[in-house]
């Protein structure tokens, strides 16, 4: 068991080495190409705008850590990002810190309710999700009734939280990188996350060592369900609007980071890091293309390049046969 | 036992259609009318049509996310094919040739590749939809010649429109095939145990490979469809139409887990979805409240077996 766990590891440890190094390639193309991309502040700015995808990611591959996938994870940020914004506008004096407390709870309830079906009833998580996630935007468009938040309607502080600077980063960014350390660390250290590896990698062998495979896959879903929310909150206030399409379709670019990132579709075999190295390659792509002159139309198409180069190349190191995920039976 | 389970399961779909009739008809005097009825179906069939096909996939223990994608990318070369000057059999030639085309992209990275489908088809769906806005941009293609309204806007006969009644063929030759023939229990067996199949000399990966074919061409009609019918391509045409397809062929009692369903409960859904979709119209309930019914409805129907199983 610790012998594979160790093998696994060092895999893993070497492809997220490769990624890195291809992602240093490409940063340094761009400044040779373009050597004003290297000033600090263009580069925080790359990072403020992949902070949103860098800790949804980070909750996406949780969920696909223990088989399961989270379609609904870019509704549930549109919706706690609507809560956000008309608990602000009904209560502009209450401060950023009930706003960031209330989408955290709403989150990680909504990812709770996924959680349940996938554990309780064994639904199949693909399915589970693509149906909440319908119902989540449904749900928008009921306590909005249609209608957009706009920026004149949100408090000062609501807006400035996440564009408050601090050494030279947004809140967004430092929020980004503290999760993003917060996980590496947890996940090689602490017990939770190893039978979390140990539930995705072979459910009934963690089932025999007393790790409830269901239950974990549970709790990854509130994590993932309570990031979206909190990510909710941070979007609505950095784009400055709420409406019942934001972020519409963007779970499937966090999927992709994930795939990117060396997270196998399979579960039990992803790291933190190469997720996070995953979302900053996406965004040195994303913010460089405009400079080579290529029309942000384009961007669809490379990542869904990006998306089949990474799993044609990783596809022989996959596990098992599963075509669509299903929840591990025991 | 399961086939019991099955049928049961078809003919709650079909009191479900009834209640549909009943409440729609009580709610407004103009439902049901012949005109009424025969504009209903076209907000169902074109999606329908994908979902047949879909329908034995999901059977063999696949997925095909990239449905709409497909969609999207077809529309685009029928509307280049258009501007270039080609015929309306050219066109509609363009659209089936570029979904079974992509079909075979599928096919191909699942098969050869080895990639699951659900991520094969989540990169190819980024991909196909990618191309059709890198090539198209903002811009909106509409120069198709007149004769090419005939396919999403044609009648057959009487009140019949071209779509339904290509639908209802199609329906009768799915059904047939994928109930009477051998590579219809071939299509069964791959789902229930690929393996094992593999074993009784079933060439899983060759099924595997057409099937995602088929789907791509089924794609591509839906597409000469809903293009002839619009008589305009954007890049974003059928968004989110996969998850509604996936929800027919659910709806319809085909197991996510693979191995079972029927093509009889595929149409109710069918039905059952475009009605309801068209009923809501009628009684001015946007579009996205009608989400969170066909949401719940999405997971109720996988959840009841799961409920019923615990007693």
């Amino acid at each position: 068991m610790m012998l594979t766990a160790y093998g696994r590891w060092t895999e893993v440890a070497r492809r997220d080495f490769k990624l890195a190094l291809l992602t240093l390639a490409l940063l340094a193309a761009v400044i040779f190409a373009f050597p004003g991309y290297a000033a600090p502040r263009n580069l925080a700015g790359v990072l403020d705008d992949t902070a949103i995808l860098i800790m949804l990611a980070l909750g996406q591959m949780l969920v696909i850590l223990v088989r399961g996938i989270d379609l609904s994870m870019a509704a549930n940020l549109a919706l706690c990002g609507m809560l956000a914004a008309l608990f602000n506008r009904a209560y502009p004096a209450a401060g950023v810190l009930p706003v960031l407390l209330l989408t955290l709870f709403a989150g990680g309830l909504l990812g709770a309710f996924n959680g349940l079906l996938v554990w309780k009833l064994r639904l199949p998580p693909i399915v589970v999700t693509l149906g909440t996630m319908s119902v989540y935007r449904g749900v928008i468009y009921l306590l909005s009734r249609g209608a957009w938040v706009n920026e004149n309607e949100m408090t000062r502080d609501f807006l400035e939280f996440t564009r408050a600077q601090f050494l030279g980063l947004t809140t967004l960014a430092w929020a980004a990188l503290i999760i993003a350390a917060a996980f590496i660390v947890a996940l090689r250290y602490s017990r939770a996350a190893r039978n979390l590896y140990a539930a995705g990698g072979n459910p009934e062998a963690a089932a025999y060592s007393g790790v409830d495979p269901g239950r974990m896959q549970f709790m990854a879903y509130v994590v993932a369900g309570a990031i979206a929310g909190v990510c909710g909150y941070l979007w609505v206030a950095r784009f400055a609007v709420a409406y019942t399409d934001i972020a519409l379709g963007f779970e499937l670019q966090v999927i992709a980071a994930c795939l990117i990132g060396g997270v196998a579709i399979a579960g039990g075999v992803g790291s933190a890091l190469g997720v996070v190295i995953g979302c900053l390659f996406l965004g040195v792509i994303r913010s460089s293309l405009p400079l080579v002159g290529i029309s942000a139309f384009w961007q669809m198409f490379i990542n869904g390049v990006v998306i089949l180069a990474a799993v044609l190349l990783s596809a022989r190191q996959r596990l098992g046969t599963r075509a669509i995920l299903e929840a591990p039976r025991t | 036992m399961t086939a019991q389970l099955l049928k049961r399961w078809e003919s709650v779909l079909a009191v479900v259609l009834v209640l549909e009739f009943v409440l729609f008809a009580s709610v407004s005097p103009y439902f049901l009318s012949v005109e009424t009825l025969s504009d209903a179906t076209f907000n169902f069939t074109e999606r329908a049509l994908v979902a047949l096909p879909l329908a034995l996939l999901i059977i063999a223990g696949e997925i095909d996310i990239s449905v709409a994608a497909i969609i999207a990318l077809s529309s685009v070369a029928m509307g280049l094919a258009a501007e270039a000057g080609v015929g309306t059999a050219g066109i509609a030639a363009t659209g089936l040739g570029t979904g079974l085309l992509a079909g075979c992209v599928n096919g191909a990275l699942v098969t050869l590749g080895r990639v699951p489908s659900i991520v094969a088809t989540i990169g190819t769906m980024t991909l196909f939809r990618g191309i059709a806005y890198a090539v198209l941009g903002d811009r909106v293609l509409k120069n198709y010649p007149e004769s090419f309204a005939m396919f999403g806007q044609g009648y057959a006969f009487g009140p019949v429109s071209i779509e339904l009644a290509l639908f209802a063929v199609l329906a009768v030759v799915f059904g047939l095939f994928l109930h009477r023939t051998r590579w219809g229990r071939a299509i069964y067996a791959i789902g229930a145990n690929p393996v094992a199949s593999e074993f009784a000399r079933i060439r899983v990966n060759r099924y595997r490979f057409l099937l995602f074919a088929l789907t791509g061409v089924a794609s591509g009609l839906a597409a000469v469809l809903l293009t002839s019918r619009l008589g305009s391509t954007r890049p974003s045409i059928a968004q989110g139409w996969e998850l509604e397809i996936i929800s027919m062929v659910i709806l319809g009692g085909v197991s996510v887990w693979g191995g079972k369903g029927s093509i009889l409960g595929v149409v109710l859904a069918a039905l059952v979805f475009g009605l309801v979709t068209f009923g809501l119209g009628l009684m001015n309930i946007p579009g996205i409240v009608m989400s969170i019914f066909t949401g719940s409805l999405l997971i109720l129907v996988v959840a009841l077996p799961a409920l019923v199983q615990r007693r």
